[in-house]
């Protein structure tokens, strides 16, 4: 079948592959860069556990062709870690408040929770919850995630934060 | 020896009743867990399967042509390809056979009929749709109370001619089983000259359990070795495999099944499905591995769902309150095969649980398994078999008796609980509960949430309602549960025969580290760090130095997976045995370098001391060493335990659960406005996950009593098979949980922890259910239906005149 | 889950767009925002040919307020509507309204024009534009023609739009400053379409409406424009009697389908409820009527609802 060549950047580095066009970019991220952080939890959209960060926006990446991504700048979970190695807020926040157990959704909707405190750096709890209503979770209640986040927001605000790449 | 040291190596140890961090989290925060579908083996290929689209059907012809001349597919396997194997049917863990591939027949809506492999996702995709089958419809029957009337059609073709099933005789072909437990004579002469009685058709909606992860298998079959390698969801991996010896005809030794991480089980991923089993055939016919992952609106309406429970109530009781006796008869609804998930001798589960936290002095409990066309089932979604349902009846039939009797539910069951010093207490219906507090906790929880004064509040609400000031109507739900978990002591419990034991086997290395692996196997429940929480506080090894390890069957002993909360019961005991097995061993050597009797050693923290003498000490560290170079004649070097514990008893948590719920008479949505949840485990042993159980399974309980339901309709389609509608919380409709406890450790447990991981949703459904119907019954209403959706919230305020 | 295969264009301008529809035809659909085609193209209910990728032609996105005249891009996205401050201060319903579609991944992706121009009778957006009575301009290679929002939309699925057109912009005139304005969205969870919805835009002047536009989302196989309803209410001054006349106005041209959202009954029923409190609640944001006290005998006490807080 018919391939196209696409080229991106995905968690600073440049990537160059062929695609069908069809071939949805959670697939791709999962399947062709091996990057299986991202998960597919539905086949309607909804749940949110594909969530990436493309080109500045929370993407659901179920529902977005990789050819749709051509030119994009993507950033997955497995980028998120500092340049010294060190875990990003979130992903240190979502361990000590305890804000995932069987980890499936915690990739997406870290990604998610990253756009979302860069939306609103200092949100109230309702905010929060808004926040991240296009992630389900079905082991937390949601009650240590926003707490987690709340963390995340709290250190981030205290330390200036340099990203890897924005 | 002082306490701050005492205290900080205690600390450091990071033990029973630490609010440890998740060793497990390290890896999921940065998207390195391994799920079955993250792996990838050279020379893997794709199945996916080609579904019925009709609920009764007999299939006339499958036309394979079009499918297998799309390049890139390698086979498309029917019932016909599996006959000569004996597997077009397989075993379910009910004494019931279920089609791997529908054979002649298909018997619900998105049952498997053929499984495409193709070299990748995509092309299994279209091959899917290019297979032909040529179906005749057949009269559906999806209702449970007309599948025993003469007349309705008959599903099991294949079971015709059976006057009997593994449970007994079945009286109509679409019958399965009858069971019974209790004192029908007894119970009905409490009825007969009873002052009070209530009847009530309560009923548990089909609902599924929905992990975020659907299910998933990977199989690989090595001919040269003759050796299979499958990987999958699988919450009780050692049962997998011995299951797979037993249909494949491979030796057992010649399976390794392993559980990798995996995304919430909730009972879903216990038992066996066609998509595991096709995998495999898949790699013994293809000779390369074989992967199968489902989409969501399969998993939602093909593998097990739970509940389907439609169970009529009764209460006897004196005037004052007393109850007298308790009866019940159930319809369950099994559809189209029996693949309910529950140890053999209980087709109906744990059902008799369901006199709950009530002294009741007698009970009968009837249940009658049907058959219909929907899925294949039931498992427990979160609880132990079947405790939710015998938990949602008799805590809403108190509150149904205390309207009757109009009396407060609160001081209805006040006046019904098991006392202290009622314990050990043996049930009307044959269970031993082995320890509880409960008016401690009923207390606790009425204070905690201001009881009297929320009441006083509903009542100024009713009058302003009556008035026209308001809309709004005001709920108070009381649930006071006891459940039954930690399946559980062999002589009664076994899933194919073999005992429901669990088992750790501990290995200490020379530099004084560990590790365990159990039986048992995490779906996120956090047993990498709570197992070793456990072995720090039994060997003085530091939880950081231990390694947990689950699920892999080929290194992990025997066990009986994780479901019905039975980790900490049955695992948890088998790992602090085996811990204090090391121990000892550890004593001996001890003795042997310090140069004393064992009798006069004290364990103290993470080491020994000659009594009288503490200085004269060898901590576990040096005594893993000298395991390895030093050990008393006669001894074996080395520093390892097994442990299989076969439980006394099973285990008892029990719970006060209080919820306040505003309902707007207009639209009938519902708002929770305050939740409080007591339980009580036993020993506690990681504070910070139980309270992550307990928001968990309130989420799921909420979920379940306020929207989720797999419907049906006439011809068989099934409802809500997907996350547009089946009725998963956000973080914005979700309440806020607040949590407390007791702790009242079991006597027969090693150390005291009875399971937690499902008391939220054995008592939350019921204080969700209660609350929304106790708005009502000012107003005249009984009992209304779950799902509390606004639609059938607003249609039962409409009934009782209160909206238009 | 996986899409039938088709061909993806990803044309550089407007003309190139019109000229690859133009080719394709109806085998053909444009790919905006994607998240009401893709889904749909997952479970195989859709399979086009062709996808026509028009997300980054710059020439079709963008808010324009001139004095009272709004023109809206159609690729703007629901986050970008949301984002405008102007708009917001311009014509605060929409603001109010995206913020209740879908879930904030949607919104960054979902686009006005994919929201109106489908025919989905789910979608929030064109019952809100009936409301405002918006036009909407469509291009072709043949030329340029407008179509009222209340006269685009005949059935499910089923618009104005030929095949080879696409929607290239919005446009409406603000309501006066100080009007009122209300979106009630009645739904099942956060980010489910409409058990039933109401728009709302009232301007009132000496206690009395002036004018009113009420619309219905999804209790129809279209959005309804309720042209009874806010004929009834106009002139009034939203005595109880008024409020229960333009309910049942609006209930009678209810036609909602019965799905796990609820029976007909109840649908038609709550299509009533959101334009009662919608009307209550426009009424209380209108500067000339705010802080009064608009129905002297209203039975309700509050008008959100439980729910009151969800709003934006």
């Amino acid at each position: 079948m018919a391939k196209r060549l696409i080229s991106l950047t995905v968690n600073g580095s440049k990537v160059e592959r062929e695609v069908e066009d069809r071939r949805l970019l959670i697939h791709f991220l999962r399947e062709d860069l091996r990057l299986t952080g991202a998960h597919v939890g539905c086949e309607t959209s909804h749940c949110g556990a594909c969530t990436v960060d493309m080109d500045g926006k929370s993407v659901k990446s179920c529902t977005v062709f990789a050819v749709q991504a051509d030119g994009s700048n993507i950033r997955t979970i497995e980028g998120m870690a500092q340049a010294d190695g060190s875990l990003h807020p979130l992903q240190e926040g979502f361990r000590m408040q305890h804000g995932l157990q069987c980890g499936f959704c915690t990739p997406g909707m870290i990604m998610r929770s990253y756009r979302f405190l860069q939306e609103n750096p200092n949100p109230t709890e309702e905010e929060i919850r808004m926040g991240i209503s296009g992630n389900l979770c079905r082991c937390t209640g949601y009650q240590n995630i926003v707490k987690a986040i709340r963390y995340a927001a709290d250190k981030i605000n205290q330390i200036p934060m340099k990203e890897a790449a924005e | 020896m002082n306490s701050q040291s005492v205290q900080q190596r205690q600390e450091k140890l990071e033990g029973i009743g630490c609010k440890r961090k998740r060793v497990e989290d390290i890896r999921f925060v940065q998207g390195k867990g391994n799920y079955v579908d993250d792996f990838v083996f050279p020379g893997m290929v794709f199945g996916d399967f080609v579904r019925s689209p009709y609920a009764h059907a007999r299939i006339k012809k499958i036309d394979k042509s079009a499918a297998l001349a799309l390049p890139g597919v390698k086979a498309v396997l029917t019932a016909e390809d599996l006959i000569p194997l004996n597997l077009h049917y397989m075993p379910t863990l009910a004494g019931d056979v279920q089609a791997v591939l529908a054979h002649e027949k298909v018997l619900f809506q998105n049952q498997e009929v053929a499984f495409v492999i193709a070299e990748d996702r995509y092309i299994a995709a279209d091959a899917v749709e290019l297979v032909q089958v040529e179906y005749e419809e057949l009269p559906v029957l999806v209702d449970p109370f007309k599948a025993m009337e003469p007349g309705a059609p008959v599903l099991r073709e294949d079971l015709k001619d059976k006057t009997s099933g593994a449970h007994g005789p079945r009286k109509h072909p679409n019958h399965i089983f009858t069971w019974e437990a209790g004192d029908k004579q007894a119970t009905d002469a409490a009825f007969d000259k009873a002052e009070v009685t209530i009847k009530e058709l309560i009923s548990y909606q089909r609902v599924h359990p929905s992990p975020l992860e659907t299910c998933a298998s990977l199989a690989s079959m090595d001919k040269i070795n003759g050796e299979l390698t499958l990987y999958g969801t699988f919450q009780a991996p050692h049962v997998v495999r011995t299951v797979a010896s037993l249909i494949a005809g491979i030796p057992e030794h010649k399976i390794r099944v392993i559980s990798p991480d995996i995304g919430g089980g909730f009972g879903n991923k216990v038992g066996v499905y066609p998509g595991y089993v096709m995998s495999v055939v898949g790699s013994i016919v293809l000779g390369v591995p074989v992967k199968w992952t489902e989409g969501r609106i399969a998993n939602l309406s093909t593998t097990a769902f739970a509940r389907d429970y439609h169970m009529t109530g009764e209460l006897a009781a004196t005037k004052d309150g007393k109850i007298t006796g308790l009866r019940a008869h159930v319809i369950a609804n099994h559809g189209a095969f029996d693949a309910c998930a529950d140890p053999t001798k209980f087709p109906a589960g744990l059902f008799s649980i369901c006199t709950g936290s009530y002294d009741i002095p007698v009970a009968h409990v009837e249940v009658d398994g049907v058959y219909t066309n929907k899925a294949p089932g039931g498992v427990a979604y979160r609880c132990s078999f079947r405790v939710t349902e015998a938990a949602y009846m008799i805590e809403r039939l108190i509150d149904i008796l205390a309207q009757k009797l109009n009396m407060d539910p609160a001081e209805l069951r006040w006046k019904n609980l098991i006392q202290p010093g009622q314990f050990p207490y043996k049930s009307a219906l044959g269970w031993e509960y082995d320890s509880g507090n409960y008016p401690a906790a009923m207390k606790k929880a009425l204070e905690a949430i201001g009881y009297q004064n929320l009441r006083a509040e509903q009542a100024q609400r009713i009058a302003d309602f009556k008035a026209g000031k308001t809309r709004d109507l005001m709920g108070i739900g009381v649930s006071f549960f006891t459940e039954i978990v930690g399946a559980g002591p062999s002589k009664n419990c076994d899933i194919l025969g073999i005992g429901m034991f669990d088992s750790c086997e501990i290995r200490v290395h020379p530099t004084g580290a560990a590790i365990a692996r159990l039986g048992t196997k995490s779906q996120g429940q956090g047993h990498e760090t709570t197992y070793a929480q456990i072995l720090a506080t039994e060997t003085g090894i530091p939880a950081d130095r231990i390694t947990i390890e689950e699920g892999d069957t080929d290194t992990a002993p025997y066990g009986l997976g994780t479901y019905g909360s039975r980790s900490t019961p049955v695992g948890g005991a088998a790992c602090s045995r085996a811990g204090r097995k090391i121990r000892q061993k550890a004593q001996m050597i001890a003795a042997h370098l310090l140069e004393v009797h064992h009798d006069d050693l004290e364990w103290d923290v993470d080491g020994f001391y000659v009594k009288g003498a503490p200085e004269k000490r060898k901590s576990m560290k040096e005594l893993a060493w000298a395991a390895y170079n030093n050990v008393p004649p006669g001894m074996e070097m080395g520093l390892e335990a097994v442990d299989y514990y076969d439980p006394p008893n099973f285990t008892y948590p029990f719970g006060a659960y209080i919820c306040v719920t505003d309902i707007d008479a207009d639209t009938g949505e519902a708002k929770v406005r305050r939740f409080y949840a007591l339980d009580d485990c036993g020993t506690r042993i990681n504070p910070m996950i139980i309270e992550g159980q307990i928001h968990g399974g309130l989420t799921e309980a909420f979920g379940i009593a306020m929207g989720q339901i797999v419907d049906y309709d006439e011809a068989g389609n099934v409802q809500n098979a997907s996350f547009m509608d089946y009725f998963l919380p956000t973080a914005v409709e979700t309440p806020h949980w607040e949590t407390d406890y007791t702790e009242t450790p079991s006597p027969h447990h090693p150390i005291g922890a009875k399971g937690v991981g499902e008391s939220p949703n054995v008592g939350g459904v019921p204080a969700f259910s209660n609350a929304l119907n106790d708005a009502f019954v000012k107003f005249g209403g009984i009992h209304t239906q779950m799902p509390h959706t606004a639609p059938r919230i607003w249609g039962y305020a409409k009934e009782l005149g209160l909206a238009a | 889950m996986i899409p039938a295969r088709f061909d993806y264009h990803r044309p550089q301008s407007k003309r190139q767009a019109l000229e690859m529809l133009g080719q394709v035809l109806g085998d053909g659909r444009i790919l905006a925002g994607g998240h009401s085609l893709i889904p749909m193209m997952k479970l195989r209910i859709a399979a086009p040919a062709h996808l026509i990728d028009i997300s980054r032609i710059g020439e079709l996105k963008g808010i324009a307020i001139r004095g009272s005249d709004i023109e809206i891009g159609a690729m703007t996205t629901q986050h970008e509507l949301i984002a405008s401050d102007s708009l917001a201060e311009a014509c605060p319903i929409i603001r109010e309204a995206a913020k209740l579609i879908a879930d904030p991944q949607v919104r960054y992706c979902g686009t006005l024009g994919g929201n109106i121009g489908n025919g989905d009778p789910g979608n929030d957006m064109p019952g809100l534009m009936q409301c405002l009575n918006a036009t909407y301009v469509l291009e072709s290679m043949k030329g340029v023609r407008v179509v009222p929002a209340r006269s685009f939309y005949a059935g499910a699925y089923s618009t104005a739009l030929k095949d080879g057109e696409l929607l290239t912009k919005v446009r409406f005139t603000a309501p006066p400053k100080g009007h009122g304005y209300a979106y009630k969205k009645l739904k099942r969870k956060v980010g489910d379409y409409a058990t039933a919805a109401a728009a709302v835009i009232l301007q009132m002047a000496d206690g009395k409406v002036s004018q009113a536009s009420i619309a219905l989302t999804n209790v129809a196989d279209t959005p309804l424009y309720a042209k009874d309803a806010s004929d009834r209410i106009a002139g009034t001054s939203l005595q109880s009697a008024d409020i229960d006349a333009a309910v049942a106005a609006a209930e009678a041209i209810a036609r909602p389908a019965a799905d796990s959202r609820g029976s007909v009954e109840y649908r038609t029923k709550m299509a009533g409820v959101m334009v009662r409190r919608a009307l209550m609640e426009a009424a209380g944001r209108s500067s000339a009527t705010a802080g009064q006290s608009v129905s002297p005998d209203k039975k309700e006490h509050k008008a959100g609802g439980l729910f009151g807080w969800l709003k934006g």
